[in-house]
Formats: C-alpha cells, sequence, structure tokens
C-alpha cells in the first residue's frame, strides 16, 4: 500500500466540514524529490518544563495524570532526531482553552492544554499531561469526539510534515467518529492509537501511555 | 522493509492553544529593509471565509518558519523577504517562490501550494513547477500587486480553486 493510500481523503463527507474545504480539483503530482529539501527549523527556543502541562500554573490541574512518551521514526525506521513535537488538548472534563469552544463543560485555571518537546538522539520524546476528556462537536446528532491529544511534527524533510491525532486505547466513541473512520484501512487507524504502558508507568503517581509515530522520509532515492 | 507512515488527522477548530506563536507573521520584522508584506484571505467552496484555517510559510535557506492563523474574516498576513531562484532536484532553476502550507478544520491532511511573485514573468515562464500546471489554473499560484503589498488569496474548493501539489 503506497504512503498516500493510507492517508485520510480530502473529501469524506461522513465529516461535514470537508464537503467544502476538501480540493475538487486533482492535485499536481510534482517531479519525484521535489519535497525532499529540508524541513523548517522551528523559529523559538523551548522552555525546561514546555513537555509538562501540568506544571504551567500555581496548582495541579484536575484529571488523571499520564505520561506520553513514544519514538519518532522516519520509514526507513531511523530516529527522527532533534525534531519539535508540539501538542495540544482539551482538558480532563472535554473543554478547549479557546474562545470558540462553546462545550458547557468547565475550564480549569490550572490547565492551558499546550506543549512542545524535541526528540533526543534516538528520536524519543516525552510529555506529562492530563487525560483528556471526550466532547461533543455537533457534526451529526449525537456526535462526541474520542479523548485525543493532537500532534505537530516537522521531521527531517519538507514531506515529513504531520499533524495527526492520538487516541487511547478502549474508547468506544473511536468507532463511531468520521475523523478517525476516513483512514480508509484498519492498521492505518490502530497507527493512532496509543497503548497502555506499565513500563514507563511511574508507580503511585502515573500511568502511561506508549505511541510511536513514523514519518514519511525522502521521497527521492539517493543514487 | 519499510515501516508504515503515521496517517495525517485535521489540526481541528482549537488548535490556537497549542500552534500559533506571537509575531509568527513576522518571517523577518515588519518593517525592515528589503521586507514585503503578504495579504490573503482563505475561502471555501462557496466563497465564504475561512477563520478557523493556519497558514505556514518556509523559504528554505532563506528564513526561517512563518505561521499565521486566519482571523474572522479568513484573513492572513506574512512578512518575510523575497527569495532568489533556487534549484531543483534534477538541477533547473526554479522561479522565486514561497512554499505555503494549509491547515484547517475539514482538512484531514493538509495541503500544499507556492506563492509566486508577480515581478517575474520570465522566470515564471520558465518555471518546472508552473509549467506542470493546465496554463488556466497558472494565475492562482501568482501574487497580485496590490498598492504595496503582494495579495494572494486561497480558495480550497471551486471554479477559481488554488491549485495544491500532491505532497
Ligand atoms: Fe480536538
Amino acid at each position: 500500500m503506497s504512503e498516500d493510500e493510507r492517508e485520510p481523503p480530502y473529501l469524506y463527507p461522513d465529516y461535514v466540514g470537508t464537503r467544502l474545504r476538501a480540493p475538487a480539483k486533482p492535485l499536481v503530482q510534482l517531479p519525484n524529490g521535489f519535497h525532499d529539501f529540508p524541513a523548517p527549523l522551528f523559529p523559538r527556543s523551548l522552555a525546561e518544563l514546555d513537555h509538562d502541562l501540568t506544571r504551567r500554573h500555581s496548582g495541579d490541574p484536575i484529571g488523571e495524570r499520564i505520561i506520553v512518551s513514544g519514538r519518532v521514526l522516519d520509514s526507513d525506521g531511523r530516529p527522527v532526531r532533534g525534531t519539535i513535537v508540539e501538542v495540544w488538548q482539551a482538558n480532563a472534563a472535554g473543554r478547549y482553552l479557546d474562545q470558540d469552544d462553546q462545550h458547557p463543560a468547565p475550564l480549569d485555571p490550572n490547565f492551558s492544554g499546550a506543549g512542545r518537546c524535541l526528540t533526543d538522539a534516538e528520536g524519543r520524546y516525552r510529555f506529562i499531561t492530563i487525560k483528556p476528556g471526550a466532547y461533543p462537536w455537533k457534526n451529526h446528532r449525537n456526535a462526541w469526539r474520542p479523548a485525543h491529544i493532537h500532534f505537530s511534527l516537522f521531521g527531517n524533510v519538507f514531506r515529513s510534515r504531520l499533524v495527526t491525532q492520538m487516541y487511547f486505547p478502549g474508547d468506544p466513541l473511536m468507532a463511531r467518529d468520521p475523523i478517525l473512520q476516513s483512514i480508509p484501512d484498519q492498521s492505518g487507524r490502530e497507527r493512532l492509537v496509543s497503548r497502555f504502558d506499565p513500563e514507563t508507568t511511574v508507580p503511585e503517581w502515573a500511568l502511561a501511555y506508549r505511541w510511536d509515530i513514523v514519518l514519511r522520509g525522502r521521497d527521492a532515492t539517493p543514487f | 522493509m519499510s515501516a508504515s507512515i503515521t496517517p495525517s488527522q485535521t489540526v481541528g477548530p482549537f488548535f490556537g492553544v497549542g500552534l500559533p506563536f506571537e509575531k509568527g507573521e513576522q518571517i523577518v520584522p515588519a518593517g525592515s529593509a528589503g521586507s514585503i508584506r503578504i495579504e490573503g484571505q482563505v475561502l471555501d467552496g462557496h466563497g465564504d471565509p475561512v477563520p478557523d484555517a493556519l497558514l505556514e510559510v518556509w523559504q528554505p535557506e532563506t528564513t526561517g518558519l512563518g505561521r499565521c492563523r486566519t482571523d474572522a474574516e479568513g484573513a492572513f498576513n506574512f512578512v518575510t523577504v523575497k527569495p532568489g531562484p533556487s534549484p531543483a532536484p534534477d538541477g533547473q532553476l526554479q522561479a522565486p517562490h514561497l512554499n505555503v502550507t494549509v491547515f484547517a478544520r475539514g482538512l484531514l491532511r493538509h495541503l500544499v501550494t507556492r506563492m509566486y511573485f508577480p515581478d517575474e514573468a520570465a522566470a515564471n515562464r520558465a518555471d518546472p513547477v508552473l509549467n506542470l500546471v493546465e496554463p488556466e489554473r497558472r494565475s492562482t499560484l501568482v501574487a497580485r500587486e496590490d498598492g504595496g503589498v503582494l495579495r494572494f488569496d486561497i480558495q480550497l474548493q471551486g471554479e477559481r480553486e488554488t491549485v495544491f501539489f500532491v505532497i
């Protein structure tokens, strides 16, 4: 299966938001290698606690403290080093710190819901956060997004750019979510589901989830 | 044996808490020598503004990354410097251009397009990427001069749909 066949289509009518925003004309294919130039460098520096979403305010956020970690690899299995990973999410009640979020659930004064970190020499990243809540989104009657964390990554080359969402194992809302179900094959959908990881769980402190990310590498094979 | 890639998902409507950063639209400081200002609007298939899109501009080897979210009118702007011509992977020269990436609620994958410059007619005519595009659609990739500002609108769908590239 090609990389493109693993991706969701632009037009997926069950996700109503795609109907007027998906391009209707064919996308233009560039010759091999045209998107292999270096990926953007993130133009801001990171602070020490940017990876810890639970320590941005004076108090502890409400919710289940969790550790989310994993590796960022390219499609040849090589670690992607020193790349920025940006995350954002709802609070434990399913509410974003965003003016446009109208869900009648409480904001948490101790949780903003954004974090950043850089991958290490083995491509590893690690965040400390709270488990986000599900939230309603009006796509259809009784539409609820499964709990998820949004991820944004750059990787090594321009075509590695990825914005996606990480889900939690066993969430019954996943089967009813048109955004996740837009991914055509089961193995692709499973790639977005983290696994509970007793190994990285910290006793008496926080449960842990593990999620590895594979980015597109260079298109052109160097001679 | 290669590992299969992690699929894309939409940026959703609530990326504002996570992705925009202060003065992200100023790839170079506003008013600095040689800076140019780009303004545009993101529009949907009905021609309505897209108020929850995020744009990134990337000019390899020229500047840093620019990032700007659209406002209630779908409007965005960037301040940057004009890049020079750049070599394509096959050695041909490409006309000066910006790489523009579009994220939005309703886009399950991001879109990639290019902004070319209106004062580069000869270079644009010879550009290997513009020449892959049907002649009647090429103008969607070229900004227009508009009173000291470069105007570059992005139509996601419809008759004047912007040309997007397979990533
Ligand atoms: Fe979300």
